[in-house]
């Protein structure tokens, strides 16, 4: 087959999926819809192999053009896919996890009835992110964006009839249209500057720019809102605690592997132009490390499983800013794809767990789990001790990594990045603890006694903890005696950006031996108090909040983060939009077109009486009309 | 043709002027239908004759070509003109224009 048609069938496999789906969305039926939905992502997979080991040793960036989409004066946006290895990870991780929640969104959703929609908005998310990832132009990049976003917003609102929901995928849009409106000023500056929005384009131009150049801050602190905005970074985080409203494998495709990483995504791909622009490197690592700490401590007193982990992720995103802000583009890329293992297996995990008593999220009414769960149990350890970072299950490596390299640019920030590790491994043994030791503390309905998920969805779990078990020997660091297979496989693309990136890292041996001993220390020793507070002691299970510290509630009511956003934001605008329509629009606009409605019926009640209904009249007004005309004529 | 030709071409305009003018006022004061459709005829004819008169004096033919034309839809509008008049008689029982003044505000 040609290289063309392989690279372009890949995004094409999960749009036809979604036609099909979409169009008979009525009428197909589920089986058909089980098999079509999640083989359209493999078809996808299969195709992304295919390219991967038919290329061979070339890892060089390869672009294929398809048609010119916008042709205007000098703007040229071509439709046309970049395979380097940056996409090609991104293609895997997309295609990869997004298979396997296909097909355990199969046995998740069996009794839904708005089954096909499920997997024809599921396909048409997995097109979206591969345009995303796969564009060889800032535009396409963006209509992936946008269509990713879109694909959010439907899947969150998924079950319409809650209006409570609805809100939830209103406030994700709106939100991340914010982000977008960023995203879209940082390509017209881009374009403005380089007078071209290909990547090729605008890197080799960009690097015969000075370090630090003006132009080059704002276009890069505008595209990093876009990705605050679609990673959901601080200030605009808050949109996915509430995006849990989804069904839990969109919360673990789009909320966790996939989509909420596209900003991270986006500045690697941009890594030249941060690279140049120091300023926003700083702002990157401030708001980084203000999102781990805020979502991690966030995270300690959620009792709502789903939302435990919409916060851990939004932590763990914060880790992958926090890499990108230091330069260690790789390392980041590297927490992504293992990222996307473990917090995907957790959201799987905890879907599982909520099948299993009839759809109760709340984690006081659980516990003992474990004999009643033993797959999901065993698994979800596994992706509980991957993100908490102990070895050697791969969120050690990629967290190690990342902590490693912030240390090497400040050792200030591997402080706070070293303080939310920690804070990460109590808050996930915490809710680990509370689902599964000790006794089962909720009630089940006669109807629906506790069981085991079915295989189509225990199947999953267990390549995806195996995944978040071994994935960290994509990169094992060169301290454990590994060779950094993903590094040098990524390094083409990031080697470009600056020569400073390449080398060995400026701390020693004996340092880094030193470092991941505190960190690992730190981390057991936060398993070991969560372990004594919640199964010996058996805390946790407060009823009575108001007892609470003062400190404790501001934390475990969020910060009132929301409250204040409602307060500065929503109700003002809303007072706005109140007063608009009352004055502005009833009031002024409206009596304006009322009133030259009003002018024209007055004029035509004066200017009726001139018919007369005399036919002597009519004729004599003519005669006088013809010869005033005819006057005029000789006049003129 | 050498009849026509004979007399100034003035004559034919200040007569044709007179003629048409007759039949705006017998337009305009006649109240009775009947006669308003004849002065209305008296204009066609006085726009004919002067057709005619330009047609020998430039010795052009499509004049009297545009004569026979006119007085074709003439004829044509004279016919449908008598029929609404005998209408508005068998309606009205009379043939006074003042009477139709129910079309008014």
């Amino acid at each position: 087959m040609k290289m063309e048609l392989i690279v372009a069938l890949i995004p094409l496999m999960p749009l036809l999926g979604f036609l099909v789906l979409g169009a008979g969305f009525r009428t197909i039926p589920r089986k058909i819809t089980a098999w079509v939905g999640p083989g359209v992502i493999l078809a996808s997979l299969i195709l992304a192999l295919v390219l991967f080991f038919s290329n061979g040793k070339n890892t060089g960036p390869t672009e294929y053009h398809f048609f010119t989409w916008i042709s205007a004066g000098e703007l040229r946006i071509p439709l046309g896919f970049l395979i380097d290895p940056l996409s090609l990870l991104m293609i895997f991780v997309v295609t990869g996890v997004g298979f396997i929640i296909h097909v355990y969104s199969v046995g998740y959703m069996k009794d839904d009835p708005g089954f096909n929609r499920f997997f024809a908005f599921m396909n048409l998310f997995v097109f979206s992110m591969l345009l995303l990832v796969m564009g060889n132009n800032y535009p396409v990049m963006f209509i992936g964006w946008e269509g990713v976003g879109l694909c959010s917003y439907l899947l969150i609102g998924f079950w319409f009839r809650n209006q409570e929901y609805n809100n939830a995928a209103k406030k994700a849009f709106i939100m991340n249209r914010i982000g977008d409106l960023g995203f879209l000023l940082g390509m017209f500056l881009l374009f403005t500057t380089f007078h071209t929005l290909d990547y090729h384009g605008v890197f080799s131009q960009a690097r015969s720019l000075q370090p630090g150049d003006s132009t080059l801050l704002a276009i890069t602190l505008l595209l990093f809102v876009g990705a605050v905005g679609k990673s959901a970074q601080i200030p605009l985080y808050t949109w996915l605690p509430d995006a849990m409203a989804g069904p839990t494998p969109v919360s673990a495709l789009i909320h966790a592997a996939t989509m909420v990483t596209a900003g991270v995504y986006m500045v690697a791909r941009s890594n030249i132009l941060y690279i140049l622009s120091p300023v926003t490197m700083t702002i990157i690592a401030v708001v980084a490390l203000a999102t781990i700490l805020l979502a991690a401590s966030i995270a300690v007193f959620q009792k709502d499983i789903k939302k435990i982990l919409a916060y851990s992720t939004i932590s763990q995103l914060g880790y992958m800013f926090l890499a990108l802000s230091v330069g260690a583009f790789s390392g980041a890329m590297f927490h992504l794809t293992t990222h996307a293992f473990f917090k995907a297996l957790l959201f799987l995990g905890a879907g599982s767990v909520i099948h299993a008593l009839g759809g109760e999220q709340d984690i006081r009414k659980m516990g003992g789990l474990r004999k009643a769960l033993p797959v999901t149990w065993l698994t979800f350890l596994t992706g509980t001790v991957a993100i908490s970072g102990i070895p050697p299950l791969s969120g050690f490596f990629s967290k190690d990594e990342i902590l490693m390299k912030t240390f090497g640019s400040s050792s200030l920030l591997w402080l706070f990045a070293w303080l939310g590790a920690l804070l990460t491994a109590f808050y996930m043994f915490r809710m680990f603890y509370l689902v599964f030791g000790n006794q089962f503390r909720g009630t089940t309905r006669p109807d629906h006694p506790l069981h085991e998920s079915p295989l189509t969805m225990t199947l999953p779990l267990i390549v995806l903890a195996f995944l978040s078990f071994a994935g960290g020997a994509l990169n094992m660091p060169g301290l454990f005696g590994g060779n950094q297979l993903l590094e040098h496989f990524l390094a083409p693309v990031f080697s470009r950006s600056s020569p400073a990136l390449q080398g060995e890292l400026p701390i020693s041996h004996a340092t880094e031996w030193l470092l991941t001993g505190i960190t690992l220390a730190g981390v057991l020793l936060m398993i070991f108090w969560a372990w004594r507070r919640y199964v010996v002691k058996g805390k946790g299970l407060l009823t009575d909040e108001t007892r609470r510290p003062f400190w404790v509630r501001i934390v475990a009511e969020k910060y009132r983060i929301d409250e204040l956003y409602d307060f500065l934001l929503v109700k003002p605008s809303l007072w706005l939009s109140r007063f608009l329509h009352d004055v502005v629009e009833l009031r002024i606009i409206d009596r304006m077109v009322n009133g030259i409605g009003q002018a024209a019926i007055r004029t035509g009640n004066l200017l009726r009486y001139i018919q007369t209904g005399n036919v002597g009249f009519y004729l004599f007004v003519m005669v006088l009309g013809v010869i005033l005309i005819m006057f005029f004529n000789i006049l003129i | 043709m050498s009849t026509l030709s004979s007399v100034p071409i003035d004559y034919y305009l200040v007569f044709c002027s007179l003629l048409f003018c007759l039949g705006v006022i017998g337009v305009l004061i006649k109240r009775n239908a009947l006669v308003i459709l004849m002065s209305v005829e008296l204009m066609i004819n006085s726009i004919n004759l002067l057709l005619a008169a330009f047609s020998a004096y430039t010795n052009d033919p499509a004049g009297q070509i545009f004569v026979f034309f006119i007085m074709v839809v003439a004829a044509a509008e004279v016919a449908i003109g008598l029929a609404i008049i005998v209408l508005i008689y068998r309606t009205t029982g009379s043939i006074d224009i003042n009477v139709l003044n129910k079309l008014k505000w």
